[in-house]
């Protein structure tokens, strides 16, 4: 079948395109990119005044399923990635049972292709069950299109189990994420350590923490030549860590969250709203102002959510008993656009980088972009629509963002997986 | 004298006139105290809750003695029947105690930030007993009236608060309310008791030498070691802990011969205080502390719920 | 006093009040037959400057100082949920009631809440043998089954008029007036000191 996308306004800094353009698309590519492009017999869709780019890529989301469904499953997780203007996301192999061998993979994948509306990209665990002890079948988990590895949810403890990881996925090619939290070092820190764990009187999550297991992992990173791709980073010096690493020429990425950008540990107030307690936590605005400082100046790889939906009922508890997390698929590119883009601050072209080129780089993904022979994965987005972030008209069954209530610029309204529509005109195409 | 609160959650809500507000009215209370007939009828039909999800018998008893002593309906609420341990969550709870038709909850947890939810979910009264390492009100206030009225005065006095700060709820409000009231506070500890930000509490000065803090301070104020608070073992032993910290009789001469001793119980004897400074009978008013929390209590509960209803003119 | 606009008329000067006050003490001895187990308890905030002034007399009179107590009922008031004023002010009977005849002294009886307040207060200090009720002005208008053994004047009043004493000592002259009660305002004593 044929699609014909006229007069978008297409940013793709792959191709050097910032124009208005046609795009034809047949069987899920490519075919044409030009002016006044026409078609004998297809859909025609005319999005003037609309930016088209690469499909973008969450490559971390939690999407719960098998095992917690309660907080979201994959149909309702790539809803809500798809009215986030996403064609695909890496889900992060803390499930139950954890996704540490090729059944987990398989499962995942079968189930996104029965009830999917985005591209699923399965990241194994590293370790048996997360527990950091026994290496997983990454070899077979590869096999089954597994993209990366990752303990996402803790950190691998021992230095020498990290060394014995890096050094075995490094054969298959595939990257290892690394949640750095040193876990002697965090204990039961619920805040950022600092004014607001004294304030709030909680335990403190030092942002050494983190920073620790970042070192650490670069200098394994050297030592075994492993693809290394920091999760999360949260802190100012994490990143100065990375930026040292990458100009010394070692193979380290990294990414960050919107609620690391844009929120500090100073909007936890006294009424201790659960939806901002996240792992790592939200830190000073220092570090925040560091973060945005890395996503401009290209230190930052990739923008990601760590989407992490839980109950109402699991947030609806004492702060120190409620579960780390927010959710971020719906939110993501809103906040980009309103703080980043419509700021000055990055290019259109730097967010198509952030949000779609660095993700499937990094993830050793088939290249997206705006010219003939690509898949057709395409995100439309209106640049000027403003509206309003209410939790309860999200896609995803997870309530618990931090962002509720934010008036925000930018959404995106139609997006294209494999030349097909997820999302027409902001309503997903069931 | 206009006094608006409806809880007693955070201190820091509370200006100077409210604080003197509360601790002017805890005097009137020392005549109903000392009468044959300790009560009087102003909480007649008023039910109040205390709701202690986590161990206490000294707060939990002041707030009953309190409770009587004006006449209010109490019911003790939690210890180890309580329905948290049962899986029901705080939410469900408060909302249960709500449908009894209650006016008041005093609140113990050994989460930080529950009084506060509990407000907003219930819409009733509530005053914070005790919320995890937070914050401790009535206890501060407490303190502030022993102080006040041993030294005639709060505002330009140093006080020096010794012990475990970090993981302490004590001085989440005391050292706040201090700062309030016109107080100089300087902090003594071993750096593995402090919390990260000393300063955001009010502390002027931190220190880890009590013998050259002592000399400088009008008030001592040492903390309990509470052992329950702490997780692995900030200090080698508590004998170390006695030598560096303790208030012991050697340490005596070191303070101002006006210098008074507070601390807000219970206390480990040769631990933090010796039996010579306990029992100091000019300078120790640990006593009049545990006199102080009845008292202040009472206004406490006398202040929140006087003009709880809107009235109409008669 | 900013209520001058308010008065509308004087109906005891300070002429009159001494020469009541005189006069009540006369009737607190007689009926009592004399000063022996008399005690005077006013009630805050103006009854207890009257009992200062009534002992004053029976000292004058009878040669004998009389035990002079004052009572603040605002732990017992009917009111606490709906008028809730914070001032509390103190009791101060420093002296035994059991077996005395209490003379409770107050300046205006109206409604007769403020004397069931005080009967009750006096109770949980202890076990008086009596309990008289001696007021400057009796206005009316009660609601419960209470009056007084001793009155100054009594002086017929509306609802919605207020009768209030001034006290040389705390508002600079003596005088019982009637007032209007102001929009928002209640029947009730003058506050203190110009306040």
């Amino acid at each position: 079948m044929a699609l014909l996308l006229k007069n978008a306004h297409v940013v793709d800094p792959q191709v050097g395109l910032n124009e208005t353009l046609d795009i034809l698309v047949r069987d899920g590519r490519v075919v044409e990119v030009g002016h006044d492009l026409d078609m004998p017999k297809g859909v025609e869709r005319d999005l003037a005044g609309k930016i088209l780019v690469p499909g973008l890529v969450d490559m971390h989301v939690h999407l719960r399923e098998p095992g917690f469904e309660q907080k979201e499953d994959i149909a309702s997780g790539t809803r809500a990635a798809a009215k986030g203007g996403f064609t695909a996301v890496c889900c992060m192999p803390n499930t139950s049972p954890v996704i540490d061998n090729a059944l987990g993979v398989e499962y995942v994948h079968a189930r996104a292709t029965a009830v999917g509306k985005c591209r699923v990209h399965v990241a194994g665990a590293c370790t048996q069950g997360l527990k950091g002890e026994t290496l997983s079948e990454m070899g077979d988990m590869v096999a089954h299109g597994a993209v990366a590895f990752t303990d996402d949810g803790r950190g691998v403890q021992g230095a020498g189990m990290m060394r014995r990881v890096m050094d075995y996925a490094s054969q298959f090619g595939r990257p290892v994420m690394s949640h750095c939290q040193d876990e002697d070092l965090v204990g039961e820190g619920q805040v950022n350590e600092g004014v607001a764990s004294t304030r709030l009187g909680m335990l403190g999550w030092p942002a050494e923490g983190e920073e620790l297991q970042i070192m650490r992992d670069i200098a394994l990173c050297r030592l075994t030549g492993c693809p290394l791709h920091i999760q999360h980073i949260s802190t100012a010096r994490g990143l100065e860590a990375v930026r040292a690493a990458k100009a010394e020429g070692l193979p380290v990425t990294c990414e960050v969250t919107p609620h690391h950008l844009f929120l500090t540990e100073d909007d936890i107030r006294d009424d201790y709203n659960t939806s901002l307690k996240v792992n790592p936590p939200l830190r000073t605005s220092a570090d925040a102002a560091a973060l945005v400082q890395g996503v401009v100046d290209g230190t930052i790889d990739a923008v990601v959510t760590d989407h992490a939906p839980h109950t109402a009922w699991e947030k609806d508890r004492e702060f120190e008993l409620s579960p780390f997390g927010m959710v971020g698929l719906e939110t993501s590119l809103g906040l980009m656009v309103t703080n980043l883009v419509k700021t000055g601050k990055i290019t259109w072209e730097r967010l198509v980088e952030l949000m779609a080129v660095s993700p499937r780089a990094i993830l050793r993904l088939e290249r997206v972009a705006v010219e003939a022979g690509s898949v057709a994965d395409f995100t439309v987005i209106d640049p000027d629509a403003a509206w309003t972030v209410d939790p309860a008209q999200f896609a995803s069954k997870g309530k618990n963002s931090g962002f509720a209530g934010a008036q925000l610029v930018g959404r995106a309204t139609d997006v294209y997986v494999g030349g097909y529509a997820t999302m027409e005109e902001g309503r997903i195409c069931e | 004298m206009a006094f608006n609160h409806k809880h007693l959650i955070d201190i820091t809500e509370y200006s100077a006139d409210d604080i003197m507000t509360v601790l002017e009215t805890a005097v009137r209370f020392k005549e109903v105290n000392e009468r044959r007939i300790k009560q009087v009828p102003t909480l007649k039909g008023f039910t109040i809750v205390n709701m202690f999800n986590e161990p206490s018998t000294r707060t939990r008893s002041s707030f009953e003695i309190a409770e009587k002593r004006l006449s209010a309906n109490s019911l003790n609420f939690g210890g180890s029947s309580t329905s948290t341990v049962k899986g029901e969550s705080l939410v469900d709870t408060v909302e249960t105690l709500c449908a009894y038709k209650i006016d008041m909850i005093i609140v113990r947890d050994k989460h930080a930030g529950v009084p506060r939810k509990i407000a907003d979910v219930s819409g009733v009264r509530v005053i914070d007993a005790g919320d995890g390492k937070h914050q401790h009100p009535t206890q501060a206030l407490l303190d502030l009236f022993s102080i006040w009225q041993t030294k005639g005065t709060l505002e330009g006095l140093h006080v020096g608060i010794v012990g475990d700060i970090g993981h302490s709820r004590v001085c989440g409000s005391l050292i706040p309310a201090l700062k309030i009231m016109g107080c100089e506070v300087t902090v003594i500890a071993p750096p593995t008791l402090l919390p990260a930000r000393p300063d955001v509490l009010g502390a002027d000065h931190v220190t880890s030498n009590i013998d050259e803090a002592l000399p400088e301070l009008d008030v001592v104020y040492m903390l309990r070691i509470q052992r329950e608070r702490l997780e692995g073992a900030p200090y080698p032993s508590l004998r170390e802990y006695n030598m560096l910290f303790g208030l012991t009789e050697k340490r005596d001469k070191l303070m101002r011969p006006d210098a008074i001793v507070c601390h807000p119980g219970p206390i480990n004897r040769g631990v933090e205080l010796d039996s010579y400074m306990a029992d100091h009978p000019e300078r120790s008013v640990i006593l009049d502390q545990v006199y102080a929390g009845i008292l202040t209590r009472m206004a406490a509960l006398y202040l929140l719920l006087g003009g709880s209803e809107d009235g109409i003119a008669a | 006093m900013n209520e001058k606009n308010l008065v509308k008329s004087v109906c005891m000067d300070a002429n009159e009040i001494e020469r009541s006050l005189t006069r009540m003490a006369h009737q607190i001895l007689e009926a009592n037959k004399g000063a022996a187990r008399i005690a005077l308890v006013g009630i805050v905030t103006r009854g207890d400057l009257l009992a200062k002034a009534l002992a004053r007399k029976i000292e004058e009179i009878e040669g004998v100082s009389v035990p002079l107590g004052k009572l603040d009922i605002s732990f017992y008031r009917d009111d606490f949920m709906t008028h809730f004023a914070p001032e509390v002010h103190s009791t101060d009977i420093p002296f035994d009631i059991d077996g005395m005849t209490v003379v409770l002294v107050d300046d205006v009886l109206y409604t007769g809440r403020t004397i069931r307040a005080a009967l009750d207060a006096l109770m949980d200090i202890g076990r008086p043998s009596a309990v008289q009720l001696a007021v400057l002005v009796d206005r009316g208008h009660r609601e419960l089954p209470i009056r007084a053994d001793y009155v100054g004047k009594n002086v017929p009043s509306a609802s919605d008029e207020n009768v209030r004493l001034f006290l040389e000592e705390v508002d600079g002259t003596s005088a019982v007036e009637i007032l209007a009660i102001e929009p928002g305002s209640r029947a009730g004593s003058a506050p203190l000191g110009g306040e």
